[in-house]
């Protein structure tokens, strides 16, 4: 007698729907990049690998171009790119948070910060990178410094409009019971601008691994932006795409572990999509 | 125990609390313009009214009337530009005075300011807690108990607001405000946004606490059936700038139900109330085409 209710087959339903659909685009992009590579009658299209000797190569245990799963150096990459990405990020959250909180709450931070703000986020990451070089003793620095600054804006704008959204009741409400300015930064002030503070990560996070890419391929010596460039150099096509895919797929991991955590953390604000929904 | 308070929880107490000794409210010539050097708005224009001790009244007003500003400078959210307002014979708010919101003195506000982030139990216990009088223990048993008296809601205590209704929304912040034992209730159009019958509903909720806690309480509101159901008097504020046009005396028995409002008493008050705020609507208008002219 062990009969699933029809709410949960027709929700169940629709999650299969769901990945059909997903798996669908997916297998869309393979065919249409084999036969755009494989088919199409232009020379420049014909010099790219092709999704199945990618996959090859990247899953072969002696690998043409000394880059596959099998491999050391593909980790030692893996590592040197993720321990950049994940220093930029935490020092973006460490600096952009109570940056984003003073200037959302406190009009004279706003002030300060705001204009030069402004005319610092619109320069692209890459045209950092001289400067940084310049600034920093050694590669490495430079490379996360570069990797630091779009996350750090990401960051700072995304805390200072959660903060500006709390609806000017909740701080009226807290004075009437008597709450002193630290109770309402920490009442008020923090909870209200969680759910806008992790989107602010999740695209920061994002933006670390982007920018990233841009500072190895110039700057440094591992990671799998060097890679990517390294491998154009070197003409090891297949190479370049198992360093683009790689990157597609960390970033994507690291984004959804933010966005866990931002749920963990934030039981109430589900629960108002949830409603919503 | 439980009997009463399931009863009371239909029907409003027969009986009306007595006069409590504090709640005085005096609002003395109180002006408020606002960017004096610019555009100077004159909100409130030599605005006097008093308000003796457990009195429910109701301040009804077109949006722009003042009746907002009059309530943010008694709350303790604004200044004033001249006049006193005095609490109980001490001096709230006069010219260069800082504004001091307190929780003798709280507002449930017409958007609902539930902190969403809080369970209903650490929200009607945040005033509580700041006082720093009781323990986290205490505070919370004390939050029960209020939340359990006011129909049986204790059940809830854990829940978040959004997961409530909006007319359950507005009944926890009710409680979050009398659990401070305020002096006076402001209450800023707090059941604008809901459909008549929660309205309607909450109407009757308000009233139970009044007849049992007789709390002074100002009720802001554009809809004057709602101010002549509730309150004992009525004032009646014009466009800015924001003056009393009309104040009337309320004379209709407590405890009120809504079968009230089919009664002869209520409508011949009703019809006189409508009448004086079309008269003065009237004359409002033509000022204003003159001023056109």
């Amino acid at each position: 007698m062990n009969v699933t209710s029809l709410p949960a087959r027709r929700a169940s339903n629709r999650a299969v729907e769901r990945y059909l659909l997903t798996a669908t685009g997916l297998v869309g992009f393979v065919v249409l990049w084999y036969a755009s590579v494989k088919w199409l009658p232009i020379d420049a299209f014909n010099r790219l690998p092709d999704p199945l000797s990618v996959v090859v190569e990247w899953t072969s245990p002696d690998p043409d171009y000394g880059i596959s799963i099998f491999t050391a150096d593909y980790y030692t990459h893996i590592f040197y790119s993720t321990y950049r990405a994940l220093a930029a990020f935490f020092l973006a959250v460490i600096l952009g948070v109570p940056l984003g909180i003073m200037m959302g709450w406190k009009k004279s931070v706003r002030s300060y910060a705001s204009s030069l703000l402004g005319l610092l986020r619109p320069v692209p990451p890459l045209a950092w990178v001289p400067i940084a070089i310049l600034m920093f003793p050694g590669v490495e620095l430079a490379v996360i410094f570069v990797t630091f600054l779009v996350a750090f804006f990401a960051t700072t704008m995304n805390t200072l409009v959660g903060v500006k959204a709390i609806p000017e009741d909740y701080f009226r409400a807290a004075s009437c019971f008597g709450a002193s300015d630290r109770d309402v930064l920490w009442d008020i002030v923090i909870p209200g601008a969680m759910p806008s503070i992790f989107t602010g990560l999740q695209i920061a996070m994002g933006a670390a691994w982007f920018s990233l890419a841009a500072g190895e391929m110039i700057a440094a010596q591992y990671g799998l932006g060097f890679i990517i460039w390294e491998a154009y150099n070197l003409i090891q096509y297949p190479t370049i795409v198992i360093g683009m895919a790689t990157l597609g797929l960390v970033g994507y991991v690291s984004s959804s572990i933010v966005r866990w955590f931002g749920k963990r953390l934030m039981v109430w604000h589900e629960q108002k999509l949830g409603m919503a929904g | 125990m439980t009997k009463a308070s399931t009863a009371s929880d239909r029907t409003p107490s027969p009986t009306l609390a007595d006069r409590p000794a504090t709640g005085k409210v005096s609002v003395r010539n109180v002006t408020k313009v606002y960017d004096p050097e610019g555009a100077h708005v004159v909100a409130l224009d030599g605005f006097s009214m008093e308000m003796e001790a457990g009195d429910f009244v109701a301040i009804v007003g077109p949006s722009g009337c003042g009746k907002s500003t009059l309530m943010n400078i008694l709350a303790g959210f604004d200044t004033l530009s001249t006049g006193e307002v005095y609490l109980d014979d001490q001096l709230l708010a006069g010219p260069g005075t800082k504004p001091l919101p307190g929780s003798d003195r709280v507002v449930v506000f017409q958007q609902g300011a539930l902190f969403p982030w809080m369970t209903v139990l650490q929200n009607v216990t945040y005033g509580l807690m700041k006082k720093g009088e009781l323990t986290r223990e205490e505070a919370d048993a004390k939050g029960l108990e209020f939340l359990e008296r006011s129909g049986n809601l204790a059940k809830i205590a854990s829940s978040y607001p959004t997961q409530l209704s909006s007319g359950m929304q507005r009944r926890v912040e009710i409680i979050r405000a009398l659990i401070n034992d305020p002096k006076i209730l402001l209450l800023d159009e707090p059941f604008r946004a809901m459909d008549t019958v929660n309205k309607n509903r909450m109407h009757q909720h308000l009233l139970r606490i009044y007849q049992a806690t007789r709390k002074t309480i100002m009720f802001i509101t554009h809809d004057l059936e709602e101010a002549l159901f509730l309150a004992d008097r009525v004032i009646v504020m014009t466009t800015r700038p924001g003056t009393m046009k009309l104040d009337i005396a309320v004379d209709l028995p407590r405890p009120r139900h809504h079968a009230l409002m089919a009664s002869d008493a209520y409508l011949a008050m009703k019809q006189q109330a409508v009448l004086a705020v079309r008269e003065e609507a009237k004359r409002a208008f033509d000022r204003g085409e003159r001023e056109m002219a």
